[in-house]
């Protein structure tokens, strides 16, 4: 759930577009190479951004008794570096924006900075870390979504915090206000965003295999020993 | 149903348990509006923090009822799920060409290729990716 149009003061939207429009423009840039360098993950870079665009339509409800959506970001950054990410997130909010009146043109800088710029690095970052300590490939995606999902809500509520302090409790008081909407009602679609991401990161294990080494999400080990858990474990 | 249709199985399973159950313990009715969107709610936080606050900018377009909305969520949903459907299509279609291909010819030598081209042709898609996987060198 991103911010409505309109609801955040100018000079924050004019703050927040500033601090996105580069990861935006660099993004694009990623994206071309990408495309350039390896035309065949064009469809995989395709797929990744349709992800993001069934999650985000997906407004599920929640233990705290409203509705929310994932976000869907994890999945492509965990993939091709969370750059490429900040263009097809935005693509995915500016189709909000402009159809569904959902999210706005004056806060899409706002929200670009959470859902597509925040969310991937967060989620890439988590997963990253896991990876490197050893922990199974598929377990670090789960979190990685995870972080990817809850800390673009996060975000969503700092930045509303910083545009409307609380008049008796200031930043913190407006802080616990907005996190209460958005980060606690988000845990559980985060754990519902880190579940899809598994499953269809497990259906790119089986069917991808040599784009997923490519990309470094799969290692092929010197041993011949087989690196992904689900498919390799199947026929032994 | 091999074991990785199970775990892909029960990662839908858990994802639907996660919203159905809010639903089914009834946790939003202590509100007014169960189950409104946590947006509405901020937006409700902000006149409650702000109560001067007058949103600057409305949206270019608006849909003009709530079916209109939906229709135009579902069709969000719809083409991102078309471009997975036709990427996961397009690559098992691939596999099960390449399987057919090296069974037709007979080239690839080692006993994992006939497991791999055999499963290919007739069971089901787990099956035919761990054969062919084995059977390729990667």
């Amino acid at each position: 759930m991103h911010i409505a149009e309109g609801f955040l003061p100018p000079a924050h939207a004019v703050a927040w577009g500033a601090a996105a429009a580069p990861f935006v423009v660099h993004g694009a840039r990623s994206l071309i190479r990408e495309v350039r360098e390896h035309p065949e993950s064009t469809l995989l870079l395709g797929a990744s951004g349709a992800f993001t665009f069934v999650l985000s339509a997906l407004k599920l409800p929640s233990v705290t008794g409203s509705c929310s959506h994932p976000t869907g970001t994890g999945l492509g950054a965990i993939l091709f570096r969370p750059p490429v990410m900040a263009v097809l997130g935005t693509i995915t909010l500016l189709f909000q924006a402009l159809l569904l009146a959902h999210g706005g043109l004056t806060t899409l800088g706002a929200n670009v900075f959470s859902m597509a710029v925040v969310g991937p690095w967060a989620g890439y970052g988590v997963y990253r870390l896991l990876r490197r300590t050893g922990v199974p490939l598929m377990t670090a995606v789960f979190f990685g979504a995870f972080a990817a999902d809850l800390s673009t809500y996060c975000v969503t509520s700092v930045q509303l915090a910083l545009a409307f302090p609380d008049p008796g409790s200031g930043f913190v008081g407006a802080l616990g206000k907005f996190g209460s909407i958005f980060a606690v009602t988000q845990i559980p679609l985060a754990v519902s965003e880190g579940l899809l991401t598994v499953l269809v990161m497990r259906m790119l294990v089986q069917s991808s295999k040599g784009e997923l080494t490519r990309l470094g999400v799969l290692v092929t080990t010197a041993a011949g020993r087989k690196p992904a858990e689900p498919a390799g474990a199947v026929t032994r | 149903m091999s074991r990785n249709a199970k775990i892909n199985g029960l990662l839908l399973l858990l994802v639907a348990a996660l919203a159905v159950l809010p639903l089914a313990l009834g946790l939003g009715d202590h509100k007014e509006e169960p189950f409104a969107g946590a947006d509405a709610e901020a937006e409700t936080a902000i006149t409650e923090i702000d109560p001067d606050y007058e949103p600057w900018f409305s949206p270019l377009y608006e849909p003009p009822s709530g079916e209109v909305e939906s229709a135009l969520f579902a069709l969000q949903a719809a083409i991102g799920t078309g471009v997975l459907a036709y990427y996961f299509g397009l690559r098992r279609g691939r596999r099960q060409g390449e399987a057919r291909e090296r069974e037709r010819a007979g080239t690839d030598p080692g006993s994992g290729t006939g497991a791999g081209a055999g499963a290919g042709a007739g069971a089901g898609p787990d099956d035919d990716v761990a054969g062919a996987g084995a059977g390729r060198t990667v």
